[in-house]
C-alpha cells in the first residue's frame, strides 16, 4: 500500500485504521480477501454506524412523535438530532430536511408534489443524458401525465455535460432542470453552482440528484444553489431504507403533501384535514427511525474524516486506477480524464467480453464490481454499449485493491483471448 | 478459472451457431433481459409438415446467454412448434452442462424464452426465474 503523502489534504487516521472500522472488509470471497469496489451501488458500514443502529434497537426502540413515555421521547430526540446533523451538513435549516426512503423517493416527492402542482401542458423539463433512471422516470411520468415535454441535455465526447447545449435548451424556458451532481457511470462532477445560475437566470428551478456526491463532496446548499437536493444514506456509509431531501423552505411551504397518513396532519375531521408544519408534512407514516439515527451517525463520521480529504484520497486512487487500467489490452474507459473533476468511478468496456462475464471473473478473484446498464440506459445508448463494468471507490480502498482489479482484468483477457 | 468459462462455452460465445437473420422465415420473436440489457432475436422457418427447417438468431449478450442460445439452436431443426413449447428449462441446462448461479439463470434462459415466443407468436407464459439463490449458503457464514 502506497502512502498518500502526495494528497494536499490528508485523512485524520491511517488507511489501515479506517479499514479496521469496517468489519466486512476482512471477509473472504471465493477464498480471496474481499476487494470491495462496488461503492457506487452501496458503501460498507463502519462500526460507528453498525453500533448506533444496534444500540437504538437494543435500548431506545419506540415510535417517534407519539408517546409521552421515556423510550418514545428518547427515540424522538435521537431522530430529530439526526435531522439537525443532516441540516448542519447541508447548510440548511431543520425545516428543509425531509427524511425519505432513498434518493429515488426524494426525487419522486418533488415530481409528485411540486411537479403536479406547477407543471402544465406544453411546459418543458430538462434532464441530462447522464442521468440515473431515478432522475428520469419521475419526470417522464410527470410529463406524460401533464402533456409536458422532456428535453435531453447532451454530454460531450469526454462525458462532461455540454453547457452550451444546456444554455440553448434553457432558452426554451423550462420549468425545471434535473441533473446529477456526480454521474454514477462516468464519475463526472457537474458544476452545480454554474448550472444553478444558468437555470435560475432562465426562470427554472434546479433539482439535483446527489446520490453519488453524498459520500464524496461537501454539500453546502447555499453555495451549490440547488432548489431541491436528494441524498441516500446507504451510499454515505449509512443503512439502507433512509435518505434525505433538501428543499428550499419557501418552496416546501407551498407544496402539498406527498404521502398521506399519520404524522403529516395537523387536524383531521370528517369535513376537513389540515397539514402539519415542515418537515412533518412530508413524512407520513412511521419512518425508518433507527436507520435515520444511524444515518446521522454516518454523516458525523464522514464530517469527522473531512469530505475534502475523502475526495482527495479518492481522486488520487482513481488517477492510479486510470493509469493502470490502460495496461489492459482492448479496453475502453468512459468519462473525463483523471483529476478533481472526476469522482471515484471508473466504468469501462472490454472488447469482445460482456460486462457480466468480466464481473463474474473478477468475483472469482474476490473483486466486487458492478456490471450492467447502471440504471442509465440513455447514457448506454449515447456511449454505444449495452452495458459497462464499473469499479467505484470509497475512502477505505487501496492501491493494492486496484492492482487486484487489474490482475483480474488481465485474467479475463486471457480467458476470452487476446 | 472454473468450468463456467470452459472451452465449449467460450467457443459457442465467440462463434455462435446459426448466428444471423435468414433470408426468409415464418416466425420471429425478440426479447431482452432487463437485468443486463441482453437482447436476442430468433427467426424460424418451417417445412410443409410444420417442422423447423431453418433457425437463425441475432443479438448481443454475455457468454452464457449467447452460448446457451447457440447450443439450443443446434437442437431445433425438425421440431414442431408444440415440441419447442414443451421444452423444459432443464433441456438448456443439460446442453450447457455447467452449474448456473441464480443471478445468471436469466442469461441462460433468454434463448429458450425467445424461441418459445417465436413458436407462439407472442410472449410465452414464463415463470420468472427470480434471483433467489440458496439462503443457506449465506446463513452458513
Amino acid at each position: 500500500m502506497e502512502p498518500t503523502a502526495t494528497t494536499a489534504l490528508s485523512l485524520p487516521r491511517s488507511i489501515e485504521e479506517i479499514r479496521a472500522e469496517f468489519p466486512i472488509l476482512a471477509r473472504q470471497v471465493h477464498g480471496q480477501q474481499l476487494a470491495y469496489l462496488d461503492n457506487g451501488a452501496t458503501a460498507q458500514k463502519p462500526l460507528a454506524v453498525i453500533e448506533t443502529l444496534d444500540r437504538y434497537l437494543r435500548v431506545h426502540n419506540a415510535n417517534v412523535h407519539r408517546g409521552v413515555h421515556t423510550l418514545s421521547e428518547e427515540a424522538t430526540a435521537l431522530f430529530e438530532e439526526a435531522r439537525l446533523i443532516m441540516a448542519s451538513h447541508l447548510g440548511a435549516s431543520r425545516h428543509e430536511v425531509i427524511f425519505v426512503r432513498n434518493a429515488t423517493e426524494a426525487l419522486n416527492l418533488v415530481a409528485y408534489s411540486w411537479g403536479r402542482t406547477n407543471v402544465k401542458a406544453r411546459d418543458r423539463i430538462v434532464v441530462t443524458e447522464m442521468e440515473h433512471h431515478s432522475n428520469v422516470v419521475p419526470w417522464y411520468q410527470l410529463a406524460q401525465e401533464k402533456g409536458a415535454d422532456l428535453d435531453w441535455a447532451p454530454i460531450d465526447g469526454e462525458g462532461r455535460l455540454d453547457l452550451d447545449a444546456l444554455a440553448s435548451l434553457l432558452e426554451r424556458g423550462p420549468k425545471l432542470v434535473c441533473v446529477a451532481h456526480v454521474s454514477n457511470v462516468l464519475g463526472t462532477i457537474n458544476p452545480i453552482p454554474e448550472i444553478a445560475r444558468m437555470a435560475h437566470d432562465a426562470g427554472a428551478l434546479l433539482v439535483v440528484d446527489g446520490a453519488q456526491a453524498g459520500p464524496k463532496l461537501e454539500l453546502d446548499m447555499a453555495e451549490l444553489g440547488a432548489d431541491f437536493y436528494a441524498v441516500t444514506a446507504h451510499k454515505m456509509y449509512g443503512p439502507t431504507g433512509v435518505g434525505a431531501l433538501f428543499g428550499r423552505r419557501e418552496l416546501l411551504e407551498e407544496m402539498p403533501p406527498f404521502i398521506g397518513g399519520g404524522s403529516m396532519i395537523r387536524k383531521v375531521s370528517k369535513e376537513l384535514i389540515t397539514w402539519a408544519d415542515l418537515p412533518a408534512k412530508f413524512e407520513g407514516g412511521t419512518p425508518a427511525i433507527g436507520e435515520a439515527i444511524a444515518f446521522g451517525e454516518a454523516v458525523r463520521w464522514l464530517d469527522e474524516l473531512g469530505l475534502p480529504a475523502v475526495h482527495a484520497t479518492e481522486v488520487e486512487l482513481t488517477s492510479y486506477a486510470l493509469e493502470r487500467i490502460a495496461e489492459v489490452p482492448r479496453l475502453t474507459v468512459f468519462g473525463p480524464p483523471a483529476g478533481d473533476e472526476r469522482g471515484g468511478i471508473v466504468s469501462f468496456a472490454m472488447d469482445g467480453v460482456h460486462a457480466h462475464d468480466v464481473s463474474e471473473i473478477l468475483d472469482r478473484h474476490g473483486v466486487a464490481v458492478r456490471a450492467g446498464h447502471h440504471c442509465a440506459q440513455v447514457l448506454m445508448q449515447r456511449l454505444g454499449v449495452p452495458a459497462t463494468t464499473r469499479a467505484s471507490f470509497a475512502v477505505y480502498n487501496t492501491r493494492d485493491e486496484v492492482d487486484r482489479l487489474i490482475e483480474g482484468l488481465l485474467d479475463t483477457r486471457r480467458i476470452f483471448g487476446e | 478459472m472454473d468450468e463456467l468459462y470452459r472451452d465449449q462455452i467460450l467457443e459457442h460465445y465467440k462463434r455462435p451457431h446459426h448466428f444471423g437473420r435468414p433470408d426468409d422465415y415464418d416466425l420471429e420473436f425478440e426479447d431482452s433481459n432487463p437485468f443486463c440489457g441482453d437482447e436476442q432475436h430468433v427467426f424460424l422457418s418451417l417445412d410443409e409438415d410444420g417442422r423447423v427447417r431453418e433457425v437463425g438468431f441475432e443479438g448481443q449478450g454475455c457468454a452464457i446467454s449467447t452460448a446457451a442460445t447457440s447450443l439450443l439452436t443446434d437442437e431445433l431443426e425438425g421440431m414442431t412448434r408444440e415440441e419447442i413449447l414443451g421444452l423444459p428449462k432443464e433441456f438448456v441446462l443439460d446442453l450447457l452442462g455447467i452449474d448456473i448461479s441464480a443471478t445468471r439463470m436469466k442469461c441462460a434462459m433468454l434463448g429458450l424464452k425467445v424461441v418459445k415466443g417465436a413458436s407462439l407468436g407472442e410472449p410465452a407464459d414464463w415463470e420468472d426465474e427470480g434471483e433467489q439463490g440458496d439462503p443457506a449458503e449465506a446463513a452458513s457464514l
